[in-house]
């Protein structure tokens, strides 16, 4: 017990913590906007491959790391796009689709990375992204360090929450956003095109994926790896329905993972010896799996998640 | 654009689609075949010539087809009723996780008894991981789509501690793998050369037995009518719950299936690397076969063929094997269109 309270009391869990949470935060953001409009992205863990090969890729051949990230996200937005003509125009499956989307895009990663570093054996590394300290703020013991002393995309996947959340709490277009996934006929019936609303935000919502893989190529680590996502875009899917479909608890049950996955890091070196390290390397899986229990009877889905919308149809 | 459905959806219509989807996915995969400077007929024919150019392609082929009729026969049947279980991976695992505990020397029995047991135990073991996804879904309305997948990281984190940890085998020099099952426990092979094994026919015997219970069981009717309208069945007496957790026991026993043939057919033990995806695969076989359980084999010998040509053909020419895993991921896109369009016509104007 008293190991806990030791990691809980260095300022480096804190800030690993913070830095683990941030692709969770842009995955979990980015699957919430496209399923309040109605439509469940089950390419979320294909299009955070392509986010952290496309970002890392641009940088590796000479562009700057900002052009990177926006590259990743115009590839995921694309992504997106496949995944919405799919689902939204033609109507069809979205398990499927997503899962279709999944294979596509993380095959064509590892193919285009192949094709452009045929024999790299060790993967070859990048400058990423260099933490920037807030002055004053980050002299705040422990809290501010691990906050206030982080990379420019964690600061961006915080600031991204409460702009997520007031554009659909409270503008027009969140409201046909969110109208989209709860009752599209109403959505139509005052003249909005509800195709292009779920489009919009399924094309949205995948770029926020595509920026979150990117940033575990581009700020976490230094190269891409095989396999390198490794089902953080299933937790995420998982988070929202802890979440409710609610960024600010998004945010939350994202911190609660990721402090859980810093925690785990850090225990393995303590407990290490009594426990194989297999258990601390389950418990993202099991604590998501357990989460989607607790929530479920709560769970309020979009009412028109999954349903697709055909004009003209009757209901 | 209007989305129309039609009046008559002829057979033919039907038949065509995966082959048209197909081509499909060829055609678009050329764009990759182009960019890595290979003609792009030369390139397919070298991945033609790989999969069945000759005997021993041929048997590889027909090797590896294996544990995808399996894992596409368990998404075949879990879609058919709506529960979708992506988990096929690691139910595979879970089965031949069972095959290796109780085939290495835990029962011995005769070869004529050792087979079925384990194909018993492998399939019970991806049933029951199976079983918690589902019950999770029909007690408490949680989405198995996401269950199943997570559960997959957690079954391989599983093997990995298992086989570095008690079912290590101490003889194979420190490499993280289990010993290996007992010699009657092992599949026959069905030719003097080669690695075709007896599984292919353990295979083919589940796709009839699969179609003839989806065709002709009171089963099947109720497990087509639930994935067709749930509440419509559920008026008419089916018991949805029933029904629903009955798929997915057959569904991960399938996959589990898979496991114990790949070990006991192929391997002979256990390593973490028994399986590149057979469980994902899985969806794209099922989905090329449109869900029908005996065209679950020509999907499953046509991803394989895939798989295996595209091996020898990165060897020829210098294109990355990934285009196999591209191919699929195409194809499982194309078929959904291609399904579509047999149902409905687009209209571009009014």
């Amino acid at each position: 017990m008293s190991d806990l309270l030791d990691i809980l009391l260095t300022a480096g869990f804190w800030a690993a913590t913070v830095r683990i949470v941030s692709p969770l935060i842009f995955g979990t953001l980015g699957e919430l906007i496209c399923e309040r409009a109605g439509v469940l992205n089950l390419g979320i863990e294909g299009i955070m491959t392509v986010g952290a090969m496309s970002g890392w890729m641009w940088v590796y051949q000479g562009g700057d790391l900002w052009g990177g990230v926006i590259f990743a996200a115009s590839v995921g937005a694309l992504f997106g796009m496949l995944h919405a003509s799919f689902t939204v125009y033609l109507g069809l499956s979205q398990h499927v689709t997503g899962i279709g989307i999944t294979l596509f895009a993380s095959s064509l990663s590892y193919f285009v990375y192949r094709m452009l570093l045929p024999s790299a054996t060790t993967p070859p590394k990048i400058v990423p992204f260099q933490n920037f300290e807030i002055p004053i703020l980050s002299d705040i013991p422990l809290f501010g360090e691990a906050l206030f002393n982080q990379s420019p995309l964690t600061y961006l996947a915080l600031i991204c929450v409460p702009v997520v959340w007031y554009v659909l709490q409270k503008t027009p277009i969140g409201l046909a956003v969110r109208m989209a996934g709860e009752n599209p006929v109403a959505v139509e019936a005052q003249g909005i095109d509800v195709l292009a609303v779920r489009t919009g935000a399924v094309m949205v919502g995948s770029a926020l994926m595509a920026v979150g893989g990117a940033f575990i190529t581009m700020s976490w680590f230094d190269a891409f790896y095989f396999g390198m996502v490794n089902g953080r875009g299933w937790i995420c899917v998982a988070l929202v329905i802890f979440a409710s479909w609610k960024p600010g608890k998004a945010l939350m049950g994202a911190f609660l993972f990721a402090g859980l996955e810093a925690m785990q890091v850090r225990a393995q070196q303590s407990a290490g010896a009594f426990i194989p390290y297999q258990f601390f390397l389950m418990l993202p899986y099991v604590m998501s799996i357990l989460a989607m229990i607790v929530m479920a009877r709560r769970a309020q889905y979009p009412q028109a998640l999954l349903v697709p919308f055909r004009r003209g149809e009757r209901v | 654009m209007q989305i129309e459905l039609r009046q008559h959806t002829s057979l033919l219509r039907i038949g065509m689609a995966p082959i048209s989807a197909i081509f499909a996915a060829l055609i678009l995969c050329s764009a990759l075949i182009i960019w890595a400077g290979v003609p792009v007929l030369e390139a397919y024919a070298l991945l033609f010539k790989g999969a069945f150019g000759s005997a021993f392609a041929l048997k590889e082929t027909f090797t590896r087809s294996i544990p995808l009729i399996f894992t596409g026969l368990a998404v075949a049947v879990a879609f058919r009723s709506k529960f979708y279980n992506i988990g096929a991976e690691g139910q595979l695992y879970a089965g031949a996780l069972a095959s290796v505990y109780f085939g290495t020397g835990l029962v011995s029995l005769p070869g004529y008894l050792m087979v079925p047991f384990l194909l018993l135990v492998g399939a019970l073991a991806g049933g029951l991981l199976l079983l918690v996804p589902v019950l999770l879904k029909t007690r408490l309305k949680v989405d198995e789509v996401v269950t199943t997948l997570l559960l997959n990281f957690v079954v391989l984190l599983m093997v990995s501690y298992l086989i570095e940890g008690p079912l290590r085998d101490p003889m194979a020099m420190g490499w993280p793998q289990t010993a290996s099952i007992v010699d009657e426990g092992v599949l026959p092979t069905l030719m003097s050369k080669g690695r075709l094994h007896a599984g292919l026919i353990v295979a083919i015997l589940a796709s009839v037995l699969i179609w003839a219970v989806m065709r002709f069981t009171v089963l099947g009717y109720e497990i087509k009518a639930v994935g067709f309208n749930a509440k419509g069945a559920e008026f008419s007496g089916v018991k949805i719950n029933r029904t629903v957790i009955l798929t997915a026991l057959i569904s991960g026993g399938l996959a589990g299936l898979a496991g114990v043939s790949e070990v006991a057919g192929l391997k002979g033990y256990l390593t973490l690397d028994l399986s590149p995806g057979f469980g994902y695969t899985g969806v794209a076989v099922a989905m090329l076969a449109q869900l029908h359980p005996l065209a679950v084999i020509p999907a499953a010998l046509f991803l394989s063929a895939v798989y295996v040509g595209a091996d020898s053909m990165s060897r020829a020419v210098n294109i990355p094997t990934y285009i196999a895993d591209v191919l699929v991921g195409v194809s499982v896109l194309a078929i959904l269109v291609s399904v579509m369009l047999t149902r409905y016509r687009i209209k571009w104007r009014k």
